[in-house]
């Protein structure tokens, strides 16, 4: 797999230069969510479906009204902070499978500081101060439950891949714990396992009348220009691509590589603990079990697909957004279960993943060098 | 299989099985209760042991292998219906149903492990991803099929799920399981008797045969293996794919042993547990079935500790709660995998694709 080409890097003379690297660099990627959307309509057709239908529907379904493109931003903005996250992970050498259990987290923490602060403290807090509080403990819990996998990985070798996964299995228990036990919702008409609705100065009003858009969706946009400038344009950025391209060399040039691994772990495990945040202070107004499943394995998807570039995952993130969005249409339309986008997104990221085969079916000529994360366990 | 090893496995399952002991004393005589967590264990232990000796065969031979837990999901899950199928469509009756079920799981197993192979050792994708796409296509195609077979309206079992013919009957060993009280541990279903059969088979074949000297040729030094004429390629896809029939013969353990039954993501990890076994046994089959236990012992725990709920007193109140003893196996795995039990080493070549 190529590097992600670093379109902002050209002069400002160049747009043309610029538009043909980002044009070579989404091409792969094009043709593999491509070639998915084909494979998949053959899938719908075997068990006795209308492609046509199916796909019209979701396209429908996603983008076809104002209601739709603002389900299709609700839908995307987890998916933006997710997917930066593993991004950010991937740059530094690190597969963070955990992302599920530190959005997980992060929603807990914000949903804990939006409906419990103001009790602790005796006093009304502003919104100005009580939104950022919010979101801040979750970015707070995301990192330290990434930073505890890293810090494993840095400096006793444990496999991040399997601890991430172990320490999601362990967000879910005690998420569940928590859920139905000291964080349940006491209004007696409650009947599932959810926190209290946040106070209302820790809720972010959504902008628009009659519509779920919020601001979550243009605080992920910041956000991934930000992470942009973080890696690519300060040292710290610098250390973690290095770390990621080859710690040996990163050590060898004064590069603390230990404290970089858990400082990327950290990093992404805040971004994956925003994501979860912002559902609660912006879209939930609280965390309730079970509205993240799928997240942790959809976001690698989103920064494959997204070539690790922040643009990149934010294209992909409103991709698969607009699938998921879509596919409740399409499933309505055409009885086809909308499990069918698991299959679809698993093959986006086969076709991204073993980029070899869209290049052989498209005759697109390759360039040598891939992504490397496995160098065995570690020991 | 150092001593050290040995005794800390020992020593946290003994720990475990105690702490049911002390707990269910007024109820049960501590023989019967620790007989029956033994049992427990050995039979819960199953999938963890295949999924390890699927690692076993992939990363002897240099094949890291992370989508375990999807072949054996997908495994459970075509197992399953392939029962169903004999069952409600051709009339079979339990047993050949069930067995036909086994035969098709583990062939889903292969199956995968063939995508596996071909996308690792072929196309030299990353291994940690092409694993992590074996474990995306597994969830979203079983979940698809699920639902499109099952739960539409014109699905073909016409949105009501027939009952699946069953789970594989028990086999009493004679004589062993006539021992009276102990006897019960040799009462088990036979996914659960191959899988001890079969971490002593590869024992025997990796480190007693041909076959297993040259795997694990291929898996330390494969451009010495590939000079002395041992085929690389085809060393490492037959490893994956008899490491891949094993992980299905592990989920065939979920739906055709355990229960009836099929649930989106049922697997819940297991695959992932059985590679920190498999890291354990410091790559060996009898280790990693002895780390298999220790987490087999947490899960019969949480089990067990169900028949003595009411008896759990009040200072351990936490021991009531399914979530917080659901915690043992996944904690356990971290710790491991922290190296405080002794370092481990995996096969040299492990990762690597082979570049000719």
């Amino acid at each position: 797999m190529r590097q992600p080409t670093e379109p902002f890097e050209a002069s400002p003379s160049s747009l043309r230069r610029f538009l043909h690297a980002a044009l070579d660099a989404m091409l792969v990627p094009l043709l593999a969510v491509l070639t998915a959307i084909l494979v998949g309509g053959i899938i719908i057709t075997l068990v006795g479906g209308n492609p046509f239908n199916a796909y019209r529907g979701l396209f429908g379904g996603a983008f076809g009204s104002l209601k739709a493109l603002s389900e299709t931003a609700v839908w995307a903005t987890p998916y933006i902070f997710a997917g930066l996250a593993v991004a950010v992970a991937f740059k530094g050498g690190l597969f963070n499978i955990g992302a599920e259990g530190q959005l997980a987290f992060g929603a807990v923490a914000a949903a804990w500081v939006g409906y419990a602060l103001p009790g602790l403290l005796t006093t009304d807090l502003p919104a100005f101060i009580h939104v950022p509080l919010a979101i801040g403990a979750g970015m707070l819990a995301g990192a330290i439950w990434g930073a505890i996998p890293g810090a494993l990985k840095a400096y006793t070798g444990g496999h991040e891949v399997i601890n991430t996964i172990m320490m999601n299995y362990i967000a879910l228990n005690i998420t569940s714990f928590l859920l139905n036990g000291p964080m349940r919702d006491p209004d007696p008409l409650n009947l599932s396992a959810r926190t209290p609705e946040i106070a209302a100065s820790a809720q972010f009003q959504p902008p628009f009348e009659g519509l779920r858009f919020h601001w979550g969706f243009v605080l992920a946009l910041v956000v991934a220009v930000i992470i942009w400038w973080l890696v690519w344009k300060t040292t710290i950025g610098f250390e973690i691509r290095t770390t990621g391209a080859n710690p040996d060399a990163a050590k060898y040039a004064g590069i603390n590589v230990k404290r970089t691994i858990v400082l990327s772990m950290a990093l992404s495990g805040m971004l994956a603990g925003m994501a979860g945040a912002i559902e609660v202070t912006a879209l939930n107004y609280r965390h309730e079990l079970g509205f993240s499943v799928g997240y942790g394995f959809d976001s690698i998807a989103i920064a494959l697909l997204g070539k690790n570039h922040p643009l990149g995952v934010v294209l992909a993130a409103i991709l698969f957004a607009a699938m998921r969005n879509g596919a409740t249409r399409m499933q309505f339309l055409t009885q086809i279960p909308i499990d069918i986008i698991s299959v679809i997104q698993g093959l986006i990221l086969l076709f991204v993943a073993a980029d070899v085969i869209v290049r052989y079916i498209y005759r697109v000529r390759a360039r040598e060098d891939r992504v490397v994360l496995t160098r065995g366990w570690g020991g | 299989m150092d001593w050290r090893r040995f005794g800390i496995i020992a020593l946290v399952i003994i720990i475990l099985f105690s702490a049911v002991v002390l707990i269910g004393k007024s109820q049960n005589s501590p023989i019967v209760i620790i007989t029956s967590m033994l049992a427990t264990t050995i039979a819960v232990a199953t999938p963890l042991t295949l999924g390890a000796l699927c690692g076993i065969y992939c990363e002897r031979a240099g094949v890291v292998n992370i989508g375990i837990e999807g072949m054996m999901l997908g495994a459970a899950f075509f197992g399953w219906l392939a029962s169903i199928y004999m069952n409600t469509l051709f009339h079979f009756s339990l047993m050949p149903s069930v067995i036909v079920g086994v035969i098709v799981a583990v062939l889903t197993g292969g199956l995968f492990a063939l995508l596996h192979a071909a996308l690792s050792i072929t196309f030299k994708v990353d291994q940690i991803i092409s694993g992590t796409v074996i474990n995306i296509l597994a969830i979203g195609i079983t979940g698809f099929l699920n639902r499109q077979m099952f739960f539409g309206s014109g699905s073909v079992f016409g949105g009501n799920v027939p009952s699946a013919p069953g789970v594989l009957p028990s086999i009493r060993i004679p004589l062993l399981a006539d021992i009276p009280t102990f006897g019960r541990m040799f009462d088990q279903q036979p996914i659960t008797i191959a899988a001890l059969v079969l971490v002593f088979v590869t024992h025997y074949v990796m480190f007693y045969t041909r076959w297993g000297l040259r795997t694990r040729a291929v898996g330390e030094h494969p451009r010495a293996a590939d000079t002395v004429g041992i085929n690389v390629i085809r060393m490492r896809y037959a490893n994956v794919l008899i490491g891949g029939c094993l992980a299905g013969l592990g989920g065939a353990y979920f739906t055709l042993q355990s229960v009836p039954s099929f649930q989106p993501l049922m697997t819940n990890g297991r695959g992932f547990i059985a590679l920190a076994a498999m890291i354990f046994g410091n790559w060996s089959p009898i280790g990693a079935w002895l780390a298999a236990l220790v987490f087999g012992a947490a899960q019969a725990l949480q089990i067990n500790l169900q028949f003595f709920r009411e008896l759990i007193p009040p200072q351990l109140a936490f021991l009531q709660n399914a979530y917080v003893v659901g915690l043992a196996p996944y904690i356990l795995t971290m710790l491991i995998l922290t190296g405080i039990v002794g370092k481990t080493i995996p096969p040299a070549a492990d990762g690597i694709p082979y570049e000719k």
